[in-house]
């Protein structure tokens, strides 16, 4: 099987030493399948990386892999230098570490803004009550909705929910935040206060990796922009010549598609 | 850029609203309606004048025997004189104030439940749970402390029919719920396939099967002089059956929780019981309150088959009483008196179940 990039050297800038998260050689299959074809990603901490491409190609299952919400048949997947296993406790101790952001929110029902943001930390980390409360409302700031820590999800708006979901991750304290189409569910009015939210993450050092397709906000905030295409990496640069100067047939096809209107 | 002025508000329609608009609305709205209307007002008419003028107008209500009745209407005599063994069954009179305390101890750990801004609630229901049905058991059984021992084979009545209930219910539902999240383990076969295999196997026979098998059917399996309680074994009958219904309804709760909030759950690192308790759990028993209630009131009632296996509940005390010579023919009065106290409960579950699903309503369906 020829994977047309893997093989080809493409001008990645020069890795950084230190990798937050690593894949190497990694293949998924459903049933028949195969969904991931051997994708090689390294993410250097601080770096942010779009991930863009048609629906299908993979681009959700392989950041759900990074925190084994897909498991991965083949290859490795190093966060932060622990290997992903099969082993409840690593993958628990790993998805502490990485947080989430859904296309859907999914924000606890149930629970208020407040509780939300505070359940993790105070079951998984154990951290006190009050103090988790005292994060709690200091991200719900940065997210520009404290007012709104008393309410439930059920009573804000999808941009609203979305800025609590990215505060609850962001409570966890976590080294990596892979954030799942944020915008793609949101109604065009309010997919701005969620990226203004997530470029004020990016300007703050977090690692990040989106799969998004705000091109917007991959020029303005990416260090790599990477392209994918029926499971397989067919694309990555800078998102200045990822734009300007697209090498492969498919990606200038994907530009046109999303750019041309 | 002139501003065009907003509209301004304005009453609804006034033949939608008031008394006269409702009645137009819900009982006049075609002439099909109207007629069914009309109908139902003239069936009305044909029960409930000469049921009133039986149970209440022409009844007799103060008396000690059967010649006090004047058979007019109904007799609450009957219902009067048997009230202690329908509430107590055969339980000594002298130590019937243990059925009372037990009560009493009962309404005062399940109020405070009920207030607001009670502050101890979780260590209230960890004492109602773990330390009353002790205390309860003690009480209600004796042998110890100075309390006399009383069979089980002498409770009775209504205090029988809380007792099967409360306890049934009590067990049913954490175990329907390990039976719901066992069924659900694809992951765990071998659980899997023994979850299913208890559902099916307790869901596909009736309660009197499972009633007679314990009171009957268990002895010849036990080993010799190996021999426990009645009621026990009725009440594990009764507590497996109703858990086997509880999980499928628990389950169906389990179904209608989006994937979205398992997969934000564990994407937090909250491992699988703690997803399971802190997120999962809360949902979907609010989802099937309506099921879950349903399985509690028919438990209610089921638990006057233990008749069949000579246990004298509410139901079977009636009975009992009305086979007593001095007191033939007064079974009417006997089974309507079941029906409300029946209902009583049944209703009050119920009202309990939607003031519990308005209140748990936290506004995100639509």
């Amino acid at each position: 099987m020829s994977t047309p990039l893997a093989a080809g050297p493409t001008a990645t800038p020069a890795a950084p030493a230190e990798a937050m998260v690593e894949l190497q050689e990694v293949h998924k299959w459903y049933d028949q399948f195969h969904v991931l074809r051997n994708i090689n990603l390294r993410v250097a901490r601080g770096e942010r990386i779009v991930v863009c491409g048609p629906s299908g190609s993979g681009k959700s299952t392989m950041i759900r892999c990074i925190n084994r919400l897909e498991e991965h048949q083949r290859g490795r997947i190093v966060v932060d230098g622990v290997e992903l296993t099969s082993d409840v406790k690593n993958i628990e101790r790993i998805r502490s570490e990485v947080g989430m952001v859904f296309q859907h929110f999914n924000l606890f029902p149930h629970l208020t803004v407040l509780e939300n943001c505070v359940l993790a930390p105070m079951w998984v980390r154990k951290t006190p009550r009050r103090q988790a409360e005292e994060t709690a409302m200091e991200y719900l700031e940065r997210v520009r909705i404290p007012e709104q820590a008393r309410k439930y999800p059920g009573q804000l708006s999808g941009g609203q929910q979305q800025r609590v979901a990215i505060a609850r991750s962001l409570c966890m304290r976590p080294k990596v935040m892979l954030f799942d189409e944020p915008t793609s569910a949101l109604d065009p009015e309010m997919i701005k206060e969620v990226l203004d939210v997530m470029v004020g993450l990016a300007e703050s050092g977090m690692t990040m990796l989106c799969v998004t397709h705000e091109m917007g906000f991959a020029k303005t905030v990416a260090n790599r922009v990477i392209f994918m295409d029926r499971g397989e990496i067919v694309e990555e640069n800078e998102p200045e010549a990822f734009f300007t100067h697209p090498r492969q047939e498919r990606t200038k096809l994907f530009l046109s598609q999303i750019l041309g209107h | 850029m002139a501003a065009v002025p907003r509209q301004p508000d304005l009453p609804p329609p006034a033949a939608a609203t008031g008394a006269l608009g409702w009645v137009r609305r819900n009982l006049f709205d075609s002439p099909l309606n109207g007629a069914l209307t009309l109908l139902a007002v003239y069936l009305l008419y044909l029960v409930v004048p000469p049921f009133v003028e039986w149970a209440i107008l022409k009844a007799d209500w103060s008396g000690t025997t059967a010649k006090d009745c004047s058979r007019a209407g109904a007799c609450w005599v009957f219902i009067g004189v048997r009230l202690n063994q329908f509430f107590y069954g055969f339980y000594p009179v002298a130590e019937q104030w243990r059925v009372n305390t037990c009560l009493a101890l009962l309404v005062a750990f399940v109020v405070p439940l009920f207030i607001k801004r009670f502050a101890l609630k979780q260590w209230l229901g960890a004492v109602l749970l773990v330390v009353y049905p002790v205390v309860a058991f003690h009480l209600l059984v004796g042998g110890h402390f100075g309390l006399a021992h009383v069979e089980t084979s002498k409770w009775g009545g209504l205090s029988l029919t809380l007792v099967i209930a409360i306890v049934g219910m009590v067990a049913a539902l954490p175990l329907g719920i390990l039976l719901a999240l066992g069924r659900r383990a694809t992951n765990m076969p071998v659980l899997k396939a023994l979850c299913v295999a208890f559902i099916e196997l307790w869901r596909g026979v009736p309660l009197i099967t499972v009633l007679f098998m314990s009171s009957v059917m268990l002895p010849f399996f036990l080993p010799e002089g190996m021999n426990f309680d009645k009621l026990l074994r009725a009440l594990i009958g009764v507590a497996l059956f109703e858990a086997a219904y509880m999980a499928e309804v628990v389950r169906g709760g389990l179904q209608g929780i989006p994937k979205g909030q398992f997969e934000a759950a564990a994407a937090l690192g909250l491992g699988f019981w703690r997803s399971t308790i802190l997120v999962i759990l809360p949902q979907a028993l609010k989802l099937v309150i309506p099921g879950i209630v349903n399985t509690f009131i028919a438990l209610f009632k089921d638990t006057s088959l233990v008749l069949i296996i000579g246990l004298f509940d509410l139901l079977g005390s009636i009975q009992a009483a009305n086979s007593d010579t001095n007191w033939l023919g007064f079974s009417t009065e006997g089974y309507v008196f079941a029906a409300c106290v029946y209902w009583v409960f049944c209703f009050g579950m119920s009202r309990y179940s939607q003031w519990l699903e308005r209140k748990l309503h936290t506004g995100h369906r639509r």
